[in-house]
């Protein structure tokens, strides 16, 4: 099964190999991996999604509170939380096709951030299931580029039963 | 006033009451060398190669539970520490290892001796520093002297740069540590021990499997409280030998791979297993599905990362040793109604009584080759268990833990995780510093020894009076012996032809060497190294081709066992 960690760690050099390193180490699996400071100082928060069965999981969670430099390890999948990604996508728009391209976008509520002669490049933001569904729609037209943050996400504030 | 990196290093180090260190110095770390002569309470070792000071200082840290410290140069000075750090963190052993690094405007520069130390051990420490500024330093040595000997021990490195040895800054050492990220808990669940204590009052057939963390947790006379009072027997896993008395009737012996017929039995058939201080490794689990089947599990570790990480267990404590024996101990004497233990548990202790009468670890006497099993008996009966023994790997540490017994803790100190060759000797050398006037054996075989032979000459130069003693079969013994079991016989490099003459090799050093071949003249022989002042080789010439027994097949369930 599919989990979300949210990774709170001293921000200091090496401290990204260490938690790599350790899920490479012990044969662990990274989805997507994004890291960037918090407004306290000295902590980075990193997000983490991963994939294994509860005993795997539960290992994952126990070996990253071990290592020294992480402070707070979180795993948000059993709560509500907020989810999401952004990606930009450089997809082919012949002018005879623009228009079809620009509909979708727009039902997706991408953004166009820059356009060329024969392409675009969309901006968006979604959950997994969104943004593998706009993956879907566009490959027909050909993506030329693709780029992702990997997902970010946080607790919600009301943990409804 | 304001002092160099250097003496910032060493101030500390004597602050944090090191009196051993085991290095050998290079071009990154002369300054640190140059300014020891003024910190006489600071004795250093030098060793003939690094691998040596840093199984040194494991075997100094095993034998006295005080943090190790090994100093070495930048570039191949630290890479061959590597194998010893491993060796150290497989077996939760705290040491610190100093390794000296290039100018840091040199870092990333392919320097001369530069590597980067710090991601190579990554992986094998419990945790490490690269020093970037000398006002750093102070605080970060009092950290690694924390992280190594607190919650579950481990070597911690600490990667100097020569230009932060030479800056100068003023000294203060901090009094006290606070690390928001570290924090073991130590004391016990009320709850989870009242658990495991209820699961104790109502077992038939208890039994302690106690491993590595009894030992670094000193808690040897917890556990031997609570099994002598409530009648539990014991076995444990070779790194825990010699936390509970090996010569007590509740003591079944090792268990595992090469465990005795008891041990594995009395597993296989307990209703309650409580593990202390171990991490059910594969050597001592056998077929992970078949251990244990009938029991359930209390887990005792400091570490939670080592509960369910190989079985499941149905109560976990995360918590040191010693304080969770001794909550169940507490619990237990408020406990109202506490079974007859004896009448209990006395058919169970009847049925394991018989297992060990049946099938005693046990070989055949022979005057001539020497039995390997015959010499370590015999160590033991001339040392009655007062020695510390140190082993290599393979034949040799397995005859060692099967006919020796030990009785106290920090006694038996040999390289469990990892299986380390070349360990037992410089490990000795470690402990005979921390203990100049007890007796310290290495039982080696003819192949590990020589992974480490060159610290003969450390031994000698600095009178260490480790005795070696060499089960020479004249193989790779127990890879030969899976070859004969499982491999057709195919003894595909394991022969050690053209051994040295170890005799003549320790003349060379300038230490004694003495051979047996009759087994009428080990105890002599044996008794006559020992008197000698300093150090010495035996060089045993044993049956070539004798086998461990008994022995658990890997991946067979540890019930199946190949007795002789």
């Amino acid at each position: 099964m599919r989990h979300v960690l949210s990774v709170l760690v001293e921000n200091e050099p090496g401290v990204l190999s260490r938690v790599v390193g350790l899920f490479s180490g012990r044969g662990f699996n990274i989805e997507t991996l994004n890291v960037g400071p918090t407004l306290e100082d000295g902590i980075s928060l990193m997000t983490i999604t991963t994939a294994g069965d509860e005993q795997i999981i539960e290992q994952i969670i126990k070996q990253l509170r071990k290592l020294v430099t992480v402070v707070k390890v979180v795993d948000l999948t059993h709560l509500q939380s907020v989810e999401r990604e952004m990606v930009l996508i450089k997809v082919n728009a012949e002018d005879e096709r623009r228009a079809e391209v620009l509909r979708i976008a727009d039902i997706f509520r991408c953004k166009v951030v820059d356009v060329s002669g024969n392409d675009l490049t969309l901006e968006i933001t979604g959950d997994q299931g969104k943004i593998r569904a706009i993956v879907n729609l566009l490959q027909r037209f050909g993506i030329k580029e693709f780029a992702r943050t990997g997902t970010v996400a946080m607790r919600r504030s009301m943990q409804m039963e | 006033m304001e002092r160099t990196g250097a003496q910032i290093l060493l101030e500390c180090l004597r602050q944090e009451g090191v009196d051993s260190i085991f290095g050998f110095p290079g071009g990154a770390v002369i300054d640190i060398y140059h300014h020891l002569p003024d910190y006489p309470s600071l004795r250093h070792f030098l060793v003939r190669h690094e691998q040596g000071a840093i199984h040194a200082a494991d075997g100094y840290a095993r034998a006295t539970g005080q943090v190790g410290v090994c100093l070495v140069t930048s570039g191949p000075g630290a890479t061959n520490t590597v194998t010893g750090i491993a060796t150290a963190y497989m077996d939760s052993i705290p040491v610190v290892i100093i390794t000296g690094q290039v100018p840091t405007p040199l870092i990333g520069n392919d320097a001369f001796q530069e590597v980067d130390i710090v991601g190579i051990s990554r992986p094998c420490v419990k945790h490490n520093y690269l020093v970037k500024d000398v006002k750093d330093l102070a605080w970060i040595v009092k950290q690694a002297f924390y992280l190594a000997r607190t919650g579950r021990p481990g070597p911690v490195l600490v990667d100097l740069p020569k230009d932060v040895l030479q800056a100068k800054t003023l000294f203060e050492y901090p009094e006290s540590i606070s690390m928001r990220s570290y924090n073991p808990n130590l004391a016990p669940n009320r709850r989870q021990v009242r658990k495991a204590t209820e699961l104790l009052r109502r077992s038939q057939r208890p039994l302690v499997y106690s491993g590595g963390g009894v030992i670094s947790s000193d808690a040897a006379e917890e556990l031997t409280w609570l099994c002598r009072n409530l009648r539990i027997p014991v076995t444990s896993t070779l790194m825990g030998l010699g936390a509970f008395p090996g010569d007590d009737p509740l003591w079944l012996g090792m268990l595992g791979m090469h465990g005795t017929y008891a041990a594995n039995m009395a597993v296989g058939h307990t209703d309650l297993l409580l593990a202390v201080g171990a991490r059910f490794d594969d050597r001592v689990t056998g077929k992970i599905s078949s251990f244990a089947p009938a029991a359930q599990v209390v887990h005792i570790d400091v570490d939670p990362t080592s509960i369910r990480k190989n079985v499941n267990v149905d109560v976990p404590i995360v918590a040191d040793c010693r304080l969770a024996l001794r909550g169940i101990r507490e619990e237990l004497e408020i406990c109202p109604d506490l079974p007859d233990w004896n009448t209990v548990h006395q058919p169970w202790l009847d049925q394991l009584a018989e297992w060990q009468r049946n099938h005693p670890v046990r070989y055949t006497y022979a005057d001539e080759p020497i039995k390997p099993q015959f010499v370590v008996e015999k160590i033991y009966e001339l040392t009655k268990g007062e020695a510390i023994i140190t082993t290599e790997v393979g034949q040799n540490q397995m005859w060692a833990a099967q006919f020796s017994r030990f009785h106290r803790p920090r006694t038996f100190l040999t390289s469990g995780g990892l299986g380390t060759m070349g360990y037992g000797f410089p490990a000795a050398i470690g402990a005979q510093v921390a203990f100049p006037d007890r007796l310290v054996i290495d039982i080696a075989g003819d192949g590990s020894i020589q992974m480490n032979i060159q610290e003969m000459a450390t031994a000698v130069s600095y009178n260490i009076p480790v005795k070696i003693v060499i089960l020479n079969n004249g193989y790779l013994g127990m890879v030969r012996q899976w070859q004969e079991l499982f491999y057709a016989r195919n003894y595909c490099a394991t022969c050690m032809h053209l051994n040295p003459d170890f005799v003549k090799l320790a003349e060379a050093y300038g230490a004694a060497g003495f051979r047996v071949t009759k087994a009428a003249d080990v105890e002599r022989v044996l008794k006559e190294a020992f008197a000698v002042p300093g150090p010495a080789i035996v060089d045993v010439v044993v049956e070539p081709e004798e086998n461990v027994y008994p022995m658990v097949p890997a991946g067979a369930a540890l019930t199946d066992m190949l007795l002789v």
